[in-house]
């Protein structure tokens, strides 16, 4: 036996829908079996997982607190892969977006108008964007691998961070904690009515309806298309691909830097050591499981959200690690990118191996 | 033992396990294929090695272990990038974060717990020599087969058939196969290899340099390795030279720290990447030194037609 590619005449239309689905039902599956290894009843803790997030109204408004910084993180990605851009820092953009905005309330604490939350989101997208210019520079300048690049950054934000929240920013009133002063009034996030859901979701809704208009009706999107799938093409048409590394790297650096902004001026309300559960790496599952579509990422962000939640409560409920959540987003995203073969292939068994002269025959 | 000696020996291990990971993508790489994933499969090599030598007793079945837990997620990256032809970038990504998780989860009870460190192989009489002798004569195993295998591979890549091929699917999949070598075939050999040191280094952290599980432990060395196999432009011996002047920023960093000049921890703990970054783009800047040796096919899907 065996397992040979078979090369579809055109996408398939089908299985491009289809795609994502069958990526999550294998791994649900393979959860229930994860779980089963473990010694649990596999339906009850799938329940728990994948369900019970969505039964109760505080842990739907969990879900959204969530799924806002993974859509808005996710979607600027989608963007930058789309153009076969890859940046894989979106944390460390998040935590210099959370820095730079933290700068208005941590050092002018005693402004409070609605402008000081702009100018706080406005330096948050700012801090996120300079930070992914770092490896844009460092492409178009010197051909330095994205990349790598844009992964040794997140450990020197992260390092940052830690220093200025144990250092220069820390809270002196703070029982020596490694946390600045609280955020008050116009320095946080409105909520949406009582609960923890604050207006992050709203902007990661514009965000993604920003950008589906932008790749599908517009010139930059075109460009961002053919100079991802076809470089050669853009080449001859004009287009400038160290342009659209600027693009695209500032777009999602920008986006991750206001998650992060987000993140600090809402649920956490304070710069702390961490200040995210690896949003930044997530995000990149929510933008191959959104099909590196905008509107995708924002089903994905939800999707990838309730793993989060899920895995919170299957901790709690079961005593399950806090580690299964990680391991089956891993596993989701091995299977999306493997179900992907099956849009452009078609997957056959042979019984045993052909013969070349056989196959010069056949065509 | 002196302080420059002693400098030496810390630096040579923390060399290694940037060296053996390294050399082991440099051969992947060499065939064509960009597996991403180096940390992911080097931690669960760090885990499944603590693993069996904690149960075991025994190092030797723990760097064994190591070797088939970063084996396993090659397979799984070759499955996906060969036969179901994923895109190597997507996919090495996703090994990293599954072996992350995964590394956590298996790990979850061995946190802790006093693992069996590998002992130094002295060799008789040499490593009495005064200075050079424990340096050179008096490291663990896993040391010695990292240079054995810097020699290994130059010799295998550049002097014989074996070589010729892995590089020639590298640089020109199509011709390769026209040619009738399996393309598909090289390639995974070459994924699994590079699998192999992965986890070997893996086992090296847990093993050697900090006997214990920790979560996370690789702390983005599979990154490094990645970064040292474009500084080395693919040729293993500079691969070496790059991997022990790392070691030297890293020990150099912690030496510093632990002299306390006032300098945040934070920034020398930031030197390595930092130092990274300026490595990459050194090499990456420099057209001559680049081109000759990058596998020209590097991170290409190939999909045989029948």
């Amino acid at each position: 036996m065996k397992l040979v590619l078979d090369k579809r005449s055109e996408h398939s239309e089908l299985m491009t829908l289809m795609s994502p689905v069958l990526a999550i039902v294998l791994t649900v599956i393979t959860g229930a079996i994860i779980f089963a290894v473990q010694g649990l009843n596999p339906f009850s803790a799938l329940f728990v997982y994948f369900v019970e997030p969505l039964t109760s109204l505080w842990s739907i408004e969990e879900v959204l607190v969530k799924a806002a910084p993974l859509i808005l993180i996710g979607a600027g990605l989608s963007v930058c892969y789309m153009a076969n851009v890859w940046n894989i820092g979106a944390e460390g953009q998040l935590t210099m977006g959370a820095l730079a905005g933290s700068f208005v309330p941590i050092v002018f604490s005693s402004w409070q108008s609605p402008l000081t939350l702009v100018v706080m989101l406005i330096m948050g997208a700012l801090g996120g964007a300079a930070f992914a210019a770092i490896p844009a520079f460092l492409k178009n300048r010197f051909n330095a691998n994205e990349i790598l690049t844009s992964l040794m950054l997140v450990y020197i934000a992260q390092l940052i961070l830690d220093w200025v929240v144990r250092g220069p920013w820390r809270d002196p009133k703070g029982f020596n904690f490694p946390q600045s002063i609280s955020f008050e009034g116009w320095q946080l996030m409105p909520t949406l009515g009582e609960g923890r859901v604050h207006i992050g979701i709203i902007l990661a809704v514009i965000a993604v309806v920003i950008l589906t208009i932008l790749m599908s009706r517009t010139l930059k999107g075109f460009e961002i298309l053919v100079i991802g799938n076809a470089p050669r093409a853009g080449r001859f048409a004009g287009f400038s691909r160290k342009k659209i590394v600027w693009f695209t790297l500032l777009l999602s650096g920008g986006l991750a830097g206001l998650a992060g902004i987000g993140e600090v001026a809402g649920p956490s309300g304070q710069l702390q050591t961490a200040i995210s559960p690896g949003y930044g790496f997530t995000a990149i599952i929510v933008a191959f499981l959104g099909r590196l579509n905008p509107i995708g990422v924002l089903f994905a962000g939800v999707m990838l959200a309730i793993t989060y939640i899920g895995g919170e409560a299957a901790q709690i409920d079961l005593g399950v690690s806090d580690k299964t959540a990680q391991v089956f987003q891993g596993v989701l995203l091995f299977f999306i990118l493997a179900c992907d073969t099956l849009i452009l292939y078609r997957i056959k068994l042979l019984a045993s191996k052909i013969k070349p002269q056989q196959h010069v025959a056949a065509e | 033992m002196g302080g420059t000696e002693a400098i030496i020996l810390t630096i040579i291990t923390a060399s290694t396990p940037l060296l053996l990971a390294a050399i082991g993508e440099l051969v992947t790489e060499r065939s064509g294929v960009l597996n991403l994933g180096v940390e992911g499969m080097m931690v669960m090599g760090a885990v499944c090695g603590f693993g069996a030598a904690y149960t075991t007793g025994s190092p030797y079945l723990g760097i064994l272990a190591g070797i088939a837990g970063g084996m396993f997620m090659a397979f799984m990256f070759a499955v996906m990038t060969q036969t179901l032809a994923t895109n190597q970038v997507a996919t090495g990504l996703a090994l990293t974060l599954l072996g992350l998780g995964l590394s956590g989860l298996i790990g979850e009870s061995f946190v802790g717990l006093p693992g069996a460190k590998l002992e130094q192989i002295s060799i008789p009489f040499l490593s009495t020599i005064p200075f050079i002798g424990p340096i050179l004569f008096g490291q663990d195993i896993l040391v010695y087969i990292s240079i054995a295998l810097v020699f290994a591979t130059t010799y295998v890549l550049f002097k014989t058939r074996v070589g010729l091929i892995i590089r020639s699917v590298g640089d020109n999949h199509n011709s390769a196969h026209a040619l009738g070598y399996n393309v598909i075939a090289v390639r995974y050999a070459c994924i699994l290899f590079g699998g192999a040191c992965s986890g070997l280094s893996g086992a090296y952290l847990s093993l050697a340099y900090t006997p214990q599980w920790i979560e996370n432990m690789t702390a983005g060395r599979g990154w490094i390795a990645l970064a040292l196999v474009v500084f080395s432009t693919w040729l293993p011996k500079r691969l070496a030279i790059g991997a022990y002047l790392f070691g030297a920023v890293w020990i150099m960093g912690l030496y510093v720290q632990a002299q306390g000049f006032g300098i945040p921890s934070q920034f020398l703990s930031s030197l390595p990447y930092l130092v990274t970054i300026i490595a990459l783009v050194i090499i990456s800047g420099n057209k001559t030194l680049t081109r000759v040796n990058t596998p020209a096919c590097i991170g290409q899907t190939f999909v045989p037609d029948r």
